[in-house]
């Protein structure tokens, strides 16, 4: 009986979200009337399997940040469903969601603002372990030292304040405090966006190693092309609350379909300074997620926009041969 | 054509009096830009990039100060020029846009007003309604839609890329000479980025300005710039044309810089990455500020400043690897 759960669980994925929507609405004035409704996430599904990194990328105002939150419950889900191990995780109060906070863990993007100043280390990465009940006492000192030291302090560190870090060091103060509860999912909301980036080597190497060391699942945002195909296996594309294109890293580098995914890469400049840079400019701002356009999202900028597009909103869905491979567009590139 | 530099900076030597002691923010920092040239500024965080731009405009407020060094910008020392000339260049002649372009516009004054102004105070002879038709002109120049309407809206009805469109008109309606671009698209989004770099590209093309463009995103300083400067701890290491510097960087530091790049990373491999951390700079520099870090260092390294070795062409690097070439004293 154990033996079949057991092959159960890791047959299914362990994250999966259908049909996510997260509206907030706008109130204006003192009788507080609702005026219009910024649909942040606006019907997104995709799933997690054990052992994934999912890059999300996109640009500001996209809806990536909010779709991380409402992971964890700190964005308030409008509809749809999210699963974790099977189990609904959407709308948790009370020891469901203390539960949930236990088994997925979010990183911010600013580490100087996540981390309590007038804590030392020792109490900020301990703290979930007194919360959740795991250890006390002088035990959380010892798991503490055990988890800084895998980050790359020592003893020394222990008893210091975050405000004599620097930002790659707190950065790793943060990791240690989400991955001492032994997660099993971590949400990465831009982790390296706020680093030079001869620090932020040192923080993608380190994400990699604890990755394969603790058999964590990442979801990893960033609006980083270079960063996120250098850390995951699968990618999804953000616009304007839809996502528009998914596959794995290399198709969709390689391979991509959708015409804001083939924007957005060429608009990466290039290292190489004497390979002319062709890039396709778009034309305009992207639209706000307040009360978006009918039809497809990318309408409105679309260097290759049809009729078709402005009626009818595309749904993502297999294009070409590989099944693995999603773009939302009625006109891909195959 | 005159065959001077437009700007030639030597021996820049900037220190801030803190409370805690101090800080050599920029030690020994000498270049020059050539007329209708786009100079890159690359370095990271703390590195003095921003200093170094400010103390051309002479803006290094108390505690700062520049202690010793010339900055030569068409032939006249601006360090020791009065402060009603140095006004006189300040937009003028010298422009700069900053990285926050939100931060840098007054939001409660129209921005074709704000544009206006910037003429009004630099040409008497002007009258205001001349100015505001400048000031739509040249919104129309940038290529805005319906830029009459643009000039009468406030910076927060703009976006982001829209705002820094304004700060681009508001520096280049007076045709300066020389335009400092302090890291001017790192708040925004890449498909924002690849339009403002091209429209800045085309303008200053047009109206014929040099520019100085500090950015730590060294794929923007591949696309726009001629020349490159990399600094390390408010020292300058390696300047060279922006091909010779990137393909065969000479100074370890920026050989590693360019290496810890991931975009083109083998994603199953470990990034490269410069083992330690950027020294203090409380210390004055005595040796190679790079040197603790270094892969290659040597005794000698710790111990003296390496001076600024020529390379093949304008290539120049500060690092004792190279002691077999030719020294180029500290002017560069």
């Amino acid at each position: 009986m154990q033996m079949i759960n057991q092959a159960n669980i890791a047959a299914k994925p362990l994250l999966r979200i259908e049909d996510l929507h997260v509206h907030f609405p706008i109130r204006e004035g003192m009788f507080t009337r609702q005026q219009a409704t910024v649909k942040a996430v606006n019907g997104i599904s995709f799933t997690l399997k054990r052992g994934d990194v999912f890059g999300l990328v996109g640009e500001s105002g996209c809806g990536k940040t909010t779709l991380g939150r409402s992971v964890v419950g700190l964005s308030p889900v409008t509809s749809g469903d999210i699963f974790f191990n099977g189990q609904r995780i959407v709308g948790l109060s009370g020891k469901a969601a203390f539960e949930r906070a236990r088994r997925i863990q979010l990183i911010f993007q600013d580490p100087y603002s996540s981390l309590h100043p007038r804590k030392t280390v020792c109490d900020l990465v301990g703290v979930g372990l007194r919360l959740h009940g795991i250890a006390e006492g002088y035990e959380i000192d010892e798991k503490v030292l055990e988890m800084l030291k895998r980050v790359g302090f020592s003893i020394e560190h222990m008893y210091r304040y975050a405000h004599e870090f620097s930002g790659g060091q707190r950065q790793r103060i943060a990791l240690a405090r989400a991955l001492i509860l032994r997660p099993q999912l971590l949400i990465l909301d831009e982790p390296t966006s706020a680093l030079d980036v001869s620090v932020q080597a040192q923080i993608l190497n380190l994400l990699k190693e604890l990755q394969r060391e603790f058999r964590l699942t990442y979801l990893f945002i960033s609006h980083d092309l270079g960063v996120v195909r250098y850390m995951s296996n699968r990618i999804g594309v953000m616009y304007l609350g839809s996502m528009v294109e998914m596959g794995s890293t290399h198709d969709v580098f390689h391979k991509a379909q959708h015409p804001y995914t083939r924007v957005l890469l060429s608009s990466l400049p290039s290292l190489d300074p004497d390979t002319p840079h062709n890039g396709i400019l778009l034309q305009g701002d992207p639209p706000t997620p307040i009360d978006p356009p009918p039809g497809c999202p990318f309408g409105p900028r679309c260097p290759e926009v049809r009729d078709r597009c402005k009626i009818e909103k595309p749904g993502l869905s297999q294009r070409g041969d590989d099944p693995h491979h999603l773009s939302a567009c009625h006109f891909p590139h195959l | 054509m005159n065959a001077d530099p437009l700007l030639k900076v030597n021996d820049l030597k900037v220190h801030f009096y803190t409370l805690r002691g101090v800080v050599h923010a920029l030690e020994r920092v000498a270049f020059h830009l050539n007329r209708q040239e786009t100079l890159g500024l690359a370095g990271e965080t703390g590195c003095g990039k921003s200093v170094t731009a400010r103390s051309i405009l002479r803006l290094i407020d108390p505690p700062g100060k520049i202690i010793s060094g010339s900055i030569f910008f068409e032939g006249r020392d601006i360090l020791a020029i009065d402060e009603t000339e140095m006004r006189k260049l300040r937009g003028s002649e010298i422009s700069m846009i900053m990285q926050e372009p939100k931060m840098s516009l007054n939001p409660v004054i129209r921005v074709g007003e704000q544009i206006a102004e910037t003429l009004l105070i630099h040409d008497r002879s002007l009258n205001r309604k001349s100015a505001r038709g400048q000031a739509v002109e040249m919104l129309a120049q940038l290529g805005i839609p319906d830029p009459a309407r643009m000039a009468r809206r406030y910076p927060h009805e703009l976006s982001g890329g829209m705002s820094q469109r304004i700060m681009i008109a508001m520096m280049l309606v007076t045709r300066p000479k020389l335009l400092i671009a302090d890291e001017p698209t790192s708040a925004l989004d890449v498909t924002i980025q690849a339009q403002i770099l091209d429209l800045m590209q085309t303008l200053v093309r047009e109206i014929q300005t040099s520019v100085l463009m500090i950015t730590h995103d060294l794929g923007v300083m591949a696309e726009t710039c001629e020349r490159v400067a990399v600094m390390y701890a408010g020292d300058m290491v390696e300047i060279g044309s922006v091909s010779s510097v990137l393909k065969n960087p000479q100074h370890p530091y920026t050989q590693g810089l360019l290496q810890t790049v991931p975009d083109k990373a083998n994603p199953d491999q470990p990034l490269y990455s410069i083992k330690g951390s950027v020294p203090s700079l409380l210390e004055p520099q005595i040796s190679c500020r790079f040197a603790p870090r270094c892969e290659y260092a040597m005794e000698r390294c710790k111990k003296e400043i390496p001076p600024v070795y020529s390379l093949n062409g304008n290539h120049q690097a500060a690092c004792f690897l190279h002691a077999g070439s030719q020294e180029a004293g500290t002017i560069r």
